[in-house]
């Protein structure tokens, strides 16, 4: 086992459970934008309720493709040209999503604002579910042939795999979202948020569960195992927490569940980062897809220093804007008029 | 379908559009780290109006640039993934550090300056500005960290058929780059100079035609006032200086391209001689410039090199560019191909992986029209954006714009001069490193060079980039439609587009004002 790829495998999984945490309650609430909220304050609230933050959340999933081109350009490689069109729907919902987010306000017809409030509800959900689907993928693998390139077709990697993967990223991304907005906000989507998670938090969470053990029955291994019933545990505090109305300790909990859920994956692919269904043989690994030794150990001194400094100022960024919001502290929209 | 071409029309498309946003990005972001500091230090109220104004400009912009960035990300392992294999070692880690250390830098601190007026100290929220700003520059020397490497390699040997780092600081300091970055800061601040001022024109033509200020005698101006907080002669003074500071950042910022480029286009004739050669339509040796070639007819269609026939030439122009004396000869395109075939061979190699292309001949000269135009194009689009901010701050000196509707309509089309010479410039020098995606360095070192044919992904099928490209040609159409209705909905808002409550104020009662203002938010979407 060499100790460079494998820190950078760790590096990436990490990167990738910050993305799913922090861009999964962004993700989520922007489904909720269609799937929950009724009128245009309660819009408001939510959509304002990730405002200072969404940006700086959905650069993890630009450092996590980032980190894997550095680090794994073969697996980046291999998965991002096999999936194709998946990403290309991922990236025409990401597009409109971080568009709708900043024009929505600046739209002075109620149609206007209806069209981008779909855009960010559908952006948020096809978002999510590609990236699940991805994620799904690169664990349970793509047709790829020796030189690592997918063969069957544009759509070879369709599979339940995929559905269930892209329902997984959907389910959590939405137990996120109530999680963060009964912990955010005061009033109606408090409430909802509390409600749905008393009754439903497991079954959002269940393709995710599904996926796990699919993953950890192919690649046994006993700290997968373990992580997952952690994970198991984490879902319960949640749960348990939510029934109680302690919102701070329900999204503890959902952290605990995607962090432990999400690494009892990755451990369990370890050593292999996109296995190939057609000969084992074919499958990338951390080794035979990683950059030199050189990069990955120039890269890790530049994450020591600045990725602690990453997380000092969003943490920061969240301090600043702790408090909860309520229609009232929404400010009127002002329309724009030429002087 | 082949998807070779395909994806260059992909990459093309989506690069240029992206950078369509962000120079406006990178160089209002620098102008509104100065507004904002400007504010912070007098406490001048017109500061004040111009950070909130450009700043709602900005955003409408910005949150574009963030939004096809991605795209650009994705697609080198989309379409490109032979690329990304051959130079993931050494591309994907500045493309890494990007994200790491500009992306987070400038997104949280965005939002924290977004949704900060009021919420956090002003000397912190100034620093807040100054962060994100920086992130934006630090991202632009990564990506071109990346980019120059693919204009000349450097810090890399050849090992097992890739390209494989040996020296990060030669990446980060490869001759190229360190030309290529004041070239682009230089090439955003002339997108944010005519946009200031051809924006702050027009609202000093409005005072003018409404009436509101008038010229003495001499033609010097009078300020007026409409009584309203939106039309003072504070919001005079805030457009006064919008004018003057874009008028003078746009000249300074074409003085810095044009000394840049010349450097770059020294560079380039050791580094890349037949992009410059191309670039010239030179296809013997010489000393001359072209100022105009034309082909002939002759040639039935197609432009090579043998039908070019120079209409104006200044002799010894090219070699003073080139060399900085009148003798040196340059060479030309004719004697540049057999080296370039005799080093890197005449046919493409007969491996079944470049489709059908595999053993086909290699054409070395980038397709001239594009690099001639392109190179003709964004001289000419930038000494136009800076004629027209030296015409404005001349007919501007007495303090106020002339009523001239013919003037005015000048002043909104050279707003577009320094977007279209920034991307004729991409065009020129992407369309210049054809045929390849990493060009060899000509003494041989390192041996690291690959093919534009080499490098799209084997296993997609033309069809699946096809279905992106129109999919994202269509949104990428739609969108620029609003953010185009957008900005000028908020350019003709003025100052109070910006700052809603120098209208709220007046419209509201006297009982409201005594209200409390809730301060959970300042600012919400």
């Amino acid at each position: 086992m060499e100790f460079l790829p494998t820190l950078w495998f760790i590096l990436i999984a990490v990167l990738w459970i910050g993305y799913l945490i922090l861009d999964g309650f962004d993700l989520g609430v922007g489904m909720l934008m269609k799937g929950w909220a009724k009128n245009e304050s309660q819009r408001r609230v939510l959509l304002n309720s990730i405002g200072p933050v969404w940006d700086g959340n959905e650069v993890w999933l630009v450092t996590a493709a980032g980190a894997t081109f550095a680090a794994f350009p073969h697996w980046y490689a291999s998965l991002f040209a096999g999936l194709y069109i998946p990403l290309t729907f991922a990236l025409l919902a990401l597009i409109l999503r971080a568009v709708s987010i900043e024009y929505r306000g600046k739209s002075h017809s109620q149609t206007a604002r209806n069209l981008w409030d779909w855009c960010m509800a559908g952006g948020s959900f096809v978002a999510a579910f590609s990236i699940g689907a991805m994620l799904a993928l690169t664990s349970t693998g793509l047709p790829l042939d020796s030189y690592g390139d997918r063969v069957g077709g544009p759509f070879a990697w369709f599979n339940g795999w995929a559905v269930l993967g892209g329902l997984a990223v959907v389910g959590v991304s939405l137990a996120m979202g109530w999680a963060f907005l009964s912990l955010k906000t005061l009033g109606a989507p408090r409430e909802a948020g509390n409600r749905h998670l008393r009754r439903y938090l497991p079954l959002y969470l269940l393709p995710a569960a599904l996926w796990s053990i699919g993953v950890i029955v192919s690649y046994p291994k006993v700290v997968s195992w373990g992580m997952l019933a952690m994970a198991v545990g984490g879902m319960l505090i949640a749960w348990v927490a939510s029934r109680q109305r302690r919102e701070g300790l329900t999204f503890v909990g959902m952290v605990i569940f995607v962090a432990l859920g999400v690494g009892a994956i990755f451990t369990s692919l370890f050593p292999n980062v996109l296995p190939s269904t057609l000969d084992e043989a074919y499958n990338l690994t951390v080794t035979t897809a990683s950059s030199s030794d050189y990069t990955l150990s120039i890269m890790a001194v530049v994450t020591a220093i600045f990725f602690p400094l990453v997380l000092a100022y969003s943490a920061w960024s969240y301090w600043t804007f702790r408090r909860r919001l309520d229609d009232q502290h929404i400010p009127e929209s002002a329309v724009v008029t030429p002087v | 379908m082949d998807p070779l071409e395909v994806a260059r029309w992909q990459f093309g498309i989506t690069t240029v559009y992206h950078f369509l946003m962000v120079p406006l990005t990178i160089g209002l972001g620098i102008v509104l780290v100065a507004m904002q500091t400007a504010w912070h230090r007098t406490g001048k109220e017109q500061y004040l109006r111009m950070t909130k104004f450009w700043g709602k400009i900005f955003m409408i912009n910005f949150i574009m640039g963030v939004a096809t960035g991605l795209v650009q990300e994705f697609q080198f392992g989309m379409a490109w993934s032979e690329y990304s294999r051959f130079v993931g070692d050494v591309f994907g880690a500045p493309l890494a550090m990007e994200a790491l250390i500009a992306f987070f830098l400038e997104s949280v601190f965005i939002g924290i300056w977004l949704f900060g007026w009021g919420r956090v100290r002003p000397g912190i929220h100034l620093a807040v500005l100054w962060l994100a700003v920086l992130g934006s520059v630090i991202s632009a020397y990564f990506i071109l960290a990346a980019n120059a490497f693919m204009q000349h390699p450097v810090g890399v040997e050849l090992v097992n058929g890739r390209a494989q780092m040996v020296d990060f600081w030669a990446v980060m300091t490869n001759p190229t780059l360190l030309i290529h970055f004041p070239h682009t800061i230089f090439g955003a601040l002339a997108v944010a100079g005519s946009m200031l001022l051809g924006i702050a024109w027009y609202h000093l033509w409005k005072r003018r035609k409404d009436g509101i200020d008038t010229v003495d005698a001499e033609g010097y101006v009078i300020v007026g006032s409409t009584g309203s907080k939106a039309r003072d002669e504070i919001d005079y003074r805030g457009w006064r200086t919008s004018f003057r500071w874009g008028g003078w950042i746009a000249i300074v910022a074409f003085l810095g391209t044009a000394f840049t480029g010349h450097t770059q286009a020294q560079m380039m004739i050791e580094q890349q001689p037949l992009k410059m050669a191309s670039a010239e339509a030179a296809c013997h040796d010489g000393t001359g410039f072209s100022v105009l070639s034309v082909a002939s007819r002759d040639g039935g269609g197609a432009t090579t090199c043998d039908d070019v026939v120079g209409v104006f030439e200044i002799p010894g122009l090219l070699s003073f560019l080139a060399h900085n004396d009148f003798e040196t000869p340059v060479e030309g395109v004719n004697s540049l191909i057999p080296k370039y075939e005799e080093a890197f061979g005449t046919h493409l190699p007969d491996d079944p992986r470049y489709g059908e292309r595999a053993g086909s001949e290699i054409d070395y000269l980038p397709v001239m029209e594009v690099t001639y135009w392109g190179f003709r194009l964004m001289i000419t689009f930038g000494g136009v954006a800076a004629l027209a901010a030296a015409i404005g701050l001349w007919i501007g000196r007495k303090g106020t714009v002339p009523y001239d509707k013919t003037l005015m309509n000048l002043a909104w089309l050279s707003i577009l001069a320094p977007f279209a010479a920034n991307s004729t410039g991409w065009i020129f020098t992407e369309m210049g490193r054809q045929p390849f995606t990493v060009v060899p360095n000509l003494n041989g070192v390192d041996q690291v060079w690959q093919f534009t044919a080499a490098a799209v992904s084997p296993g997609v099928s033309g069809e699946e980039i096809l279905f992106s490209l129109i999919a994202l040609t269509l949104i990428y159409a739609l969108l620029l439609v609003v953010e185009v209705v957008l900005l000028v909905r908020y350019t003709k808002g003025g100052h109070p587009a910006g700052m809603p409550d120098l209208l709220a104020d007046e419209q509201r009662d006297d009982d409201d004002r005594d209200k409390p203002s809730t301060d959970v938010l300042s600012f919400a979407y």
